[in-house]
């Protein structure tokens, strides 16, 4: 398979903090790809840079042989790069369908027009119901983002994300705030995706990453000290001295 | 929720005909009032679109109203006395192209600068332009300076009157119509989507690949030019042009009549625009601080109707 992003030898530093430290990294097209880490070690910065809300101080990131490291944030999620956030991010005063509608390409590229409508063309109904039916939102396509919950918000944003085609799906702590069993439907929804889509995952549920995951790779201190399949994670002293201490 | 609809109607027919019934049985003022009601609100109905659809608080719209009547009061002034040539002329045509063309310019310029900050800062810069604006007017002695320009002579348009008070009442009536009927349509838009977005949620708007800073720029600029528009009926309906038409509590009025008639609405700004010019008259007969009573009645309305004046109707 395919280098979908590489990383090379990525720094970053925020004063005298180091938030990422000579990351190198490689995510396989139609993988899912975990990041782990104790809090502090530098997961969301990293998002942030590859994302291009943070700019690294020296190293490249490459999405499909590009390098994308100095490209702004709007044109990488044009490139195919999408992602989601650690604290629900969604248009509140707009119903669900309106929240999609905007994700779409068509939309997007049709930006300008000023006097027409995209929203009761054919094709953007049926991604909007496509991308609903996928999270199990289709019920809700009529309703205020407001009035939903927190566990369907989040899903919202999976369903925001699948409509803007991403290439390459970025969650930042998809599970943060939900209770168990939302916790399970979003790994049934994650699930369902597998082997379509490829994700970097960014998530603190320990049950969550390894019933997910493809590969996993582990970050400390802003550095990455292992990458592999879950069952080599699992089994990797320095993983397990970085999560338990010293046993 | 019927209703509503001819309610609307309703009030858009009785702006149209009443003023001119009074008119004539001799009660002119009355169409003053209106066609003066009509401008505002055209302004109104721009300032709007960014304020109320693009959550952009502009506290500098009066340049844009002022920059449309000079763009009527300078051609005029040179065709009467000379000077500048190619400039000089009362063709109505020139008079909107040229208001546009400028008023454009000066959003594109200043929302360059504007549009790079938020909130606060962004209200400040906004009001700091068209303080720009009117002292550059108040320093041109060849256009009155702040004593002000008379128009002597009204826009021509063919087949158009505008010196006859009825013709410039129903030119600024249709006008209104036809820019709350533009606005409304904009809202509607895949750029009007996009603009509510942006006002919900701009960081998301930016990670779903919108260029934010592009599409709030072509929304002000659509927004000035607008207010240029109805500044060049302003400068055709008063005759005389002041810097004071620009200075900030001019812009305040703006946003007082789109806060008070309801934000994001297409009929708020014509409802703020005909409280407005009702209250500034009605009070300002009684006390020379209507100012007061006028603050008052806005504290009202954002404390208990969220919605503005729209929101009383839709209920």
């Amino acid at each position: 398979m395919q280098n979908i992003l590489k990383i090379k030898n990525l720094n970053k530093n925020f004063g005298g903090v180091i938030a990422t430290k000579n990351l190198n990294l490689s995510v396989l097209d139609g993988d899912i790809h975990a990041i782990i880490g104790p809090n502090g070690a530098g997961k969301t910065t990293l998002v942030s840079q590859i994302f291009g809300q943070v700019f690294p101080d020296s190293g490249q990131i490459f999405f499909q042989n590009i390098d994308v490291t100095q490209i702004s944030e709007y044109k990488k999620s044009r490139l195919g790069i999408n992602r989601t956030f650690q604290i629900t991010s969604v248009m509140k005063s707009m119903t669900v369908s309106e929240n999609i509608q905007l994700a779409t390409d068509k939309i997007r590229e049709n930006s300008l027009n000023f006097f027409t409508t995209f929203t009761n063309k054919n094709y953007v109904l049926e991604k909007v119901d496509f991308c609903l039916g996928q999270v199990g939102l289709i019920e809700a396509n009529n309703q205020p983002v407001a009035s939903l919950s927190h566990g369907d918000c989040r899903k919202l944003e999976i369903a925001m994300a699948l409509a803007s085609d991403a290439k390459l799906l970025l969650l930042d702590e998809p599970m943060a705030g939900l209770g168990p069993s939302e916790t399970q439907e979003m790994i049934a929804l994650l699930n369902k995706l597998k082997g379509k889509q490829t994700i970097l995952l960014v998530e603190h549920d320990m049950d969550a990453v390894f019933a997910l995951a493809d590969r996993i790779s582990v970050l400390v201190s802003g550095e990455i000290i292992a990458t592999g399949e879950p069952n080599n994670i699992r089994h990797d002293s320095k993983v397990q001295k970085a999560y338990l201490g010293e046993a | 929720m019927q209703f509503i609809k001819p309610l609307k109607f309703f009030i858009l027919a009785s702006l149209l005909v009443f003023p001119i019934l009074f008119n004539q049985i001799g009660m002119s003022f009355y169409l003053d009032l209106a066609t003066r009601l009509c401008i505002l609100a055209i302004a109104a109905v721009g300032l709007n679109l960014i304020l109320g659809y693009g959550g952009m608080i502009s506290f500098g719209h009066a340049a844009y109203l002022g920059l449309g009547a000079y763009a009527v009061g300078i051609p005029a002034h040179h065709w009467l006395y000379g000077g500048l040539d190619f400039l000089a002329t009362t063709n109505g045509f020139v008079h909107i192209l040229i208001a546009i063309a400028i008023s454009g310019l000066f959003a594109l310029l200043t929302g360059l600068i504007c549009l790079k900050t938020k909130g606060v800062y962004f209200i400040m810069i906004t009001m700091a332009f068209s303080q720009m604006a009117y002292y550059l007017f108040v320093s041109i002695e060849e256009y009155g300076g702040d004593d002000g320009l008379v128009i002597n002579t009204r826009s021509e348009i063919p087949l158009i009157n505008l010196d006859d008070p009825i013709q410039m009442f129903l030119v600024s009536f249709s006008s209104l119509i036809f820019f709350m009927w533009l606005v409304h349509l904009i809202t509607k838009s895949n750029f009007g989507l996009i603009l509510s977005g942006i006002k919900d949620n701009e960081a998301r708007m930016v990670s779903l690949g919108y260029n934010v800073y592009f599409h709030k720029l072509i929304a002000f600029i659509f927004s000035g030019i607008i207010c240029g528009f109805a500044g060049v009926l302003l400068g055709n309906f008063t005759t005389f042009i002041s810097p004071e038409m620009i200075d900030w509590s001019r812009s305040g009025e703006l946003m007082f009549m789109v806060i008070l008639g309801g934000v994001a609405t297409v009929m708020g700004p014509l409802f703020g625009a005909i409280v407005f010019v009702i209250l500034e008259e009605v009070l300002s007969s009684i006390t020379i601080y209507w100012h007061l009573p006028f603050g008052l009645l806005l504290i009202t309305v954002v404390l208990f109707f969220r919605g503005g004046l729209s929101s009383l109707f839709s209920k």
